[in-house]
């Protein structure tokens, strides 16, 4: 089981350009720590492909490539096929997308990859909007949360985000996938835990981790992890595996903290209102009362 | 170190040093990114314990946890402040660049 | 070893003759969605694999762009693939398409040309690859069941070429040559492991040795550059095709010609230009109409990207009248292959009377009357009669 004292020296993701305190940064770089230098990797358009690899300043350090928005799952089920023509032993086929490039576009083909069995590990980091094209709303965005194609725009019924987030790790489930998880760089080790796992699956994996985004959601470059811990203590980010047909919560808080905790501290939330903020409470605690009947917790 | 350095970009000085198609060498750099910060971080080794978290949550990899004390790479931080906000004691503080770090 | 002896002769559709030609070139992956009229040959390729009598990773995609998708990633791992589509599923992949060509993998894929929606058709004609003409693939079109074999072969040899590193799309005509039924020689493995080689890529790998990162950004100071490299590459081609030609000669004792071949022009006043399984029945047409006495000959464009400037250029002086044939039409002006060959036409000594015939669109028969009456057409508008430029040849309503 890895720790983290065992996590290598090398820096595998360095001198990226991605904003200051960027969660994508850690989540990659940390990614990259347990699967080590024995990595194929395939990003497509999204925030991380355009700080990380526009020539000439490389900051990958491991075989990439940078792969058409839609197509991320297909390239990463060719590049298992070719791992399993040329009879590699011991490689990650690795794919870091965001939640555009998984959810929405990519959906396809990442449905295509997962039910096909390739060894693949996809990871989708999740900063709940078309960032990368400046802050669009995906199917992943909050309710609530104001983007420039979903704003709030100050008159009434205006609330940014009318929809709830898709719920991508049952989808995932659906296709009897070997390993799936959810994560957050804000709790490390249970991250760090589910990277080896999925790394070590014998078929697809996926993992779907929360990447607050300072730019994005409209906060202090200094507390990404802190809104991180802020969305799981609030229950809108649950911490669950599954695992061999069987899902299971990691983390139940005994207590949820009021969502104003977590909206509060965003500026994409600020234009809501007690009724909002109620509706939000209520979908969550839906969500949690179905969850914790059907699964149980670790 | 296990970090990739700066190097000056030789662009291909003829057709045939093209490569075939639009690839390049991974874990080449040819900028730093010091320039984006407003504020650098300083460490009080003193309040230091060494528990790694900065090294592991920087976005940048910047921190090096090699040495007696731990240090920070300047020509790549960027000076997000996360360390100094994640830090269980407190050793890290931000300072603006232009002041001493005392 | 004797050549002959060793191949077989088989009974075979051409869609088959994709199969057995892709096999015989050992591909590593293989990524294919099934679109009808492409169908039968993915299949036959999923049944030799399945029977263990080809070695190679079969990727069911959900969708055609997930076919090049997936048949990219295995390129760019340093495999050699193969990939299939039509109409509706050529589009698709469009993006797919610019994508493989720009990133300079040697990809060869079969397109079984088919019309593409609105209205709905899935029968052939051109309008698929036409559209897909500008993505830099080298794009040829074969006449029968064994140039679409032979085709196939050769076609990995010039994409794989070290100077050329351009994927290849091979069109055979939906239906009426995907799945016409022709005898032909099936060479032996031995022959062709000769000839073509195993796949050795060139650096434009993932490779854990020395990594790289593939299909970067490029921003407007340095993207000139690399687009000027696929220009040079495809300009390698038209050298590189006639060689690959004689070489494939040598070994398998069949040649199918350059960027075009001629068929009884060295004499002719009058000629039409056809593509694909059409030039077959224009020979049909020629003999027919040389026995009357008239001096007619036929050129069959076999590679349509890169464009045979050179040879149009050089037949220009030499004939009075051209036809050119084209299974679509570029709406708002004439059919693509007549505008390109006009224009090459353009760089010769002298410029001959041309006309455009749209024919064959969504699966209709080019009769032989259809052809002898192009014929008779660019021998009276050479003559001084008139002439509508770009006509759609036995509309209904019209006599033909």
């Amino acid at each position: 089981m890895v720790t983290m004292r065992d996590l290598p020296e090398q820096e595998l993701l360095y001198g990226h350009k991605a904003c200051p305190g960027c969660a994508a940064g850690i989540i990659a770089r940390m990614i990259l720590k347990v699967t080590g230098e024995r990595t194929f990797l395939a990003y497509p358009a999204s925030c991380l492909s355009t700080v990380t690899s526009i020539y000439p300043q490389m900051a990958f350090s491991v075989p990439s490539f940078t792969s058409p928005f839609p197509a991320t799952g297909a390239v990463l089920s060719g590049m298992a096929a070719a791992v399993k023509a040329k009879k590699m032993q011991d490689v990650t086929v690795l794919g870091i997308a965001g939640d555009g490039g998984t959810a929405d576009i990519g959906l396809q083909a990442l449905s295509g990859a997962v039910e096909r069995g390739h060894k693949i590990l996809y990871v989708c980091y999740d900063n709940e909007a078309y960032m990368n094209t400046g802050i669009q709303r995906s199917s992943l965005t909050p309710y609530g949360a104001s983007t420039t194609t979903s704003p709030a725009v100050g008159c009434a019924g205006s609330i940014g985000e009318r929809k709830f987030k898709k719920n991508l790790f049952e989808i995932m489930m659906a296709h009897r996938i070997p390993y799936c998880a959810t994560a957050s760089p804000s709790y490390l080790p249970d991250f760090l835990r589910k990277i080896e796992k999925a790394k070590n699956t014998d078929g697809p994996s996926f993992l779907h981790i929360l990447a607050p985004c300072p730019t994005g959601w409209g906060f202090a470059s200094d507390r990404t992890l802190e809104v991180g811990r802020l969305a799981v203590e609030t229950g809108l980010w649950f911490l669950a595996e599954y695992e061999n047909g069987k899902a299971k919560l990691n983390l139940v808080p005994r207590e949820f903290k009021s969502v104003q905790a977590y909206l509060g501290g965003q500026k994409r939330f600020k234009h809501l209102t007690p009724q909002e903020w109620a509706t939000i409470e209520e979908q969550r605690d839906r969500e949690w009362a179905d969850m914790k009947e059907k699964w149980p917790v670790s | 170190m296990g970090k990739p350095t700066t190097v000056p970009f030789r662009y291909p000085a003829s057709k045939k040093d093209m490569p075939v198609g639009p690839y390049a060498d991974a874990g080449v750099l040819v900028e730093i990114n010091a320039g984006w910060r407003i504020v650098r971080p300083v460490l009080d080794g003193g309040k230091c314990v060494k528990c790694q978290r900065c090294w592991l949550i920087c976005p940048e990899g910047a921190v090096d946890r090699m040495g007696e004390s731990y240090t920070v790479d300047v020509n790549f931080c960027k000076g997000c402040g996360l360390c100094a906000y994640e830090c269980p004691t407190k050793a890290i503080i931000m300072v603006k660049e232009g002041e001493k770090d005392e | 070893m004797n050549r002959k002896a060793a191949e077989e002769r088989s009974f075979i559709s051409g869609n088959e003759a994709v199969a057995f030609g892709v096999r015989l070139c050992r591909p590593q992956v293989i990524a294919a969605y099934p679109i009808t009229p492409q169908t039968t040959a993915v299949e036959k390729l999923a049944e030799f694999i399945e029977k263990c009598e080809l070695d190679c990773e079969y990727v069911n995609v959900e969708s055609e762009h997930s076919a090049m998708a997936a048949a990219m990633g295995a390129a760019m791992m340093g495999c050699r693939t193969f990939t299939a589509s039509s109409s509706q599923g050529l589009l698709y992949m469009c993006e797919m398409l610019h994508y493989v060509s720009g990133s300079r993998f040697p990809i060869v894929m079969m397109n079984a040309n088919r019309t593409v929606a609105a209205p709905w058709n899935i029968y052939g004609d051109h309008r698929d690859s036409m559209a897909m003409r500008d993505a830099g693939w080298i794009q040829l079109y074969v006449e029968n069941v064994q140039e679409a074999l032979d085709m196939m072969i050769q076609a990995y040899k010039l994409a794989e070429h070290p100077q050329v590193q351009t994927p290849v799309m091979v069109c055979l005509d939906g239906f009426v040559l995907t799945h016409t039924y022709e005898v032909a020689s099936i060479p032996a493995p031995e022959a062709v492991d000769a000839f073509l080689p195993a796949y050795s890529p060139s650096e434009n790998i993932l490779d854990l040795s020395a990594p790289k990162s593939l299909c970067i950004s490029v921003s407007p100071e340095w993207q000139t550059e690399f687009r000027f490299q696929q220009q040079e590459a495809m300009e390698a081609a038209r050298q590189i095709i006639p060689v690959i030609d004689g070489e494939f000669a040598e070994h398998f004792g069949r040649s199918h010609g350059s960027l075009i071949e001629e068929y009884r022009c060295e004499d002719a006043e009058y000629i039409l230009v056809a593509m694909g399984s059409v030039a077959g029945t224009t020979r049909l047409v020629v003999d027919s109409l040389r026995e009357e006495g008239l001096k007619v000959g036929l050129v069959k464009v076999r590679f349509f990207r890169p464009f045979p400037k050179a040879e149009f250029a050089a037949l220009a002086s030499r004939v009075k009248g051209v036809g050119v044939i084209d299974r679509e039409v570029s709406f708002g002006y004439e059919g693509a292959l007549y505008t390109e060959a006009k224009a090459a036409l353009a760089g010769g000594a002298s410029f001959p009377k041309t006309l455009n015939f749209i024919a064959g669109l969504s699966g209709r028969d080019i009769t032989k009357e259809n052809i002898a009456a192009m014929y008779r057409k660019v021998m009276a508008h050479s003559a001084g009669q008139e002439e509508q430029e770009v006509q759609f040849v036995a509309l209904r309503w019209e006599q033909w």
